[in-house]
């Protein structure tokens, strides 16, 4: 770690550097034309010309390719190992990192899913349990309520029915003592009426025979 | 001001080297060179010594990066192209940090040189002669005999495709260093345009308006130039990368 830190800093330090020699040094070359530029005045012939006596169309002068390529060689070389050795390694590290991390959260968040379904699951399971128990309780709690109510109107209706055969019974035993004295009232009534209205002896016999034939 | 457009490509010496007869000078090429790799290597370094699972806004551009040529690999050659990855994401980043820095005013481009896209150029035509012929041995020469050609017409196709094959690493540098050359003149020539005309007094002020609107697009078109012709390189090279990998992949 200490080491990649000088590391850093040492890129970092020719990198500045690098910036400010490229600022004075074009300046100097900047200077350095100038003065041909401006004894000439602007004709781009003349300035191609001048640029022609030092070496041509500067991609094409074979001169500088030696130093070129060799410093090309230098320069991707470090970049291609530095890049292959320590920078992509280190973002392609972070990277698996936060996907391995990623992964394993959701993983986590799978399984508290997978339990949360199932505290509801054996939530809803007791719910269903309680109610059903609920239901047994009030239906039984229903058909002993119901039974005791039948006993009793059963009872009750027993109680009446015989209450009501007494009183009939007592009704008819009125009815028929009523029936058999009006025999004798009408007999009674006759004879009172018979002598009252001066018509002679009659027996009682005929008089109760005569009534029970009028009773029909 | 020098007006001439050609002279922002001339190669100065630094540090004069030579050895064993040939000039081997510190130029600003290569001062160039190295303040692109310092740059790029210092940037991505820096973004990404904290290894954050949570990424700083500096380490979500390296991985952007990352992920985006990583992304081009795999589309174009596959998950076996991902071996690879360090070189095409060396040659994408250090061509769009080199292009990047030639925007700067009175800076080298360092890809404006034709040695230099040819040298990285031929470096991917070597990797794929070398992978191919490693991996398949002869079969990699199948690349050229494309399936479902019939016979009288193979030696006429196949003479296009070794053609074709041969001139990749020419068109593959010469896109990239015609396109960063090409542009750098044309900003150079409308930008001299400005000042030459508004050295001519109040109608050449006027007249330079044109020019410098001119300049001020082409110079957001060449940062497209800049980003698109790295991009193109890397694409390029994957897609040959997967050549090397699946020649009879036609």
């Amino acid at each position: 770690m200490a080491s990649e830190n000088t590391s850093t800093t040492d890129t970092e330090g020719t990198a500045s550097h690098g910036a400010e020699g490229t600022a004075t040094h074009g300046e100097a070359s900047h200077g350095e034309g100038m003065a041909p530029a401006s004894g000439e005045m602007h004709t781009s012939t003349e300035a191609a010309g001048h640029g022609g006596g030092e070496a041509g169309f500067p991609p094409f002068d074979s001169s500088t390719f030696p130093s070129q390529l060799v410093w090309l060689a230098i320069t991707f070389g470090l970049f291609y190992y530095l890049m292959s050795k320590v920078v992509l390694p280190r973002i392609a590290q972070t990277l698996e990192q936060r996907h391995d991390r990623i992964a394993s959260d959701l993983a986590e968040a799978e399984r508290l899913k997978g339990e949360t379904d199932e505290a509801i699951a054996s939530y809803e399971q007791s719910l269903a349990e309680a109610r059903q128990r609920a239901n047994d309780i009030a239906k039984t709690t229903r058909e002993r309520v119901q039974q005791s109510i039948d006993a009793e109107r059963a009872e009750a209706e027993a109680g009446l029915a015989e209450r009501a055969a007494e009183a009939e019974k007592h009704i008819a035993e009125v009815k028929a003592k009523a029936l058999g004295e009006v025999d004798a009232i009408a007999t009674d009534t006759a004879e009172a009426l018979i002598s009252a209205l001066g018509g002679g002896k009659v027996t009682k016999a005929e008089l109760s025979k005569a009534v029970s034939e009028a009773r029909g | 001001m020098s007006n001439d457009p050609i002279h922002q490509f001339h190669i100065n010496k630094i540090v004069p080297l030579e050895v064993g007869g040939l000039d081997l000078s510190f130029t600003n090429s290569s001062l160039f060179m190295v303040a692109t790799v310092a740059a790029t290597t210092g940037f991505l370094m820096l973004a990404t010594s904290g290894r954050g699972m949570v990424p700083t806004k500096l380490q979500s551009i390296a991985e952007l990066a990352y992920e985006f040529v990583a992304g081009m690999l795999r589309d174009a050659a596959g998950s076996h192209g991902l071996k690879f990855f360090p070189l095409v994401f060396s040659l994408f980043m250090f061509i769009l940090v080199g292009n990047l820095f030639g925007m700067f005013p009175y800076f080298f481009t360092i890809t404006s040189h034709l040695i230099v896209t040819a040298a990285l150029a031929l470096l991917v035509f070597g990797t794929v002669l070398a992978v191919g012929f490693m991996r398949h041995g002869l079969g990699f020469l199948k690349l050229f005999v494309p399936s479902g050609v019939p016979g009288w017409l193979l030696p006429l196709v196949v003479a296009i495709e070794v053609i074709s094959f041969l001139s990749r690493p020419l068109s593959h540098s010469v896109r990239l260093f015609a396109n960063m050359l090409a542009g750098h003149i044309t900003l150079k020539v409308f930008t001299g345009f400005v000042v030459s005309l508004s050295s001519l007094g109040v109608l050449g002020i006027a007249g330079a308006v044109l020019p410098l609107a001119l300049a001020v697009g082409l110079t957001a078109l060449e940062f497209l130039v800049a980003f698109l012709q790295a991009y193109v390189f890397a694409m390029l090279t994957c897609m040959y990368i997967n050549d090397a990998l699946h020649p009879g992949g036609h």
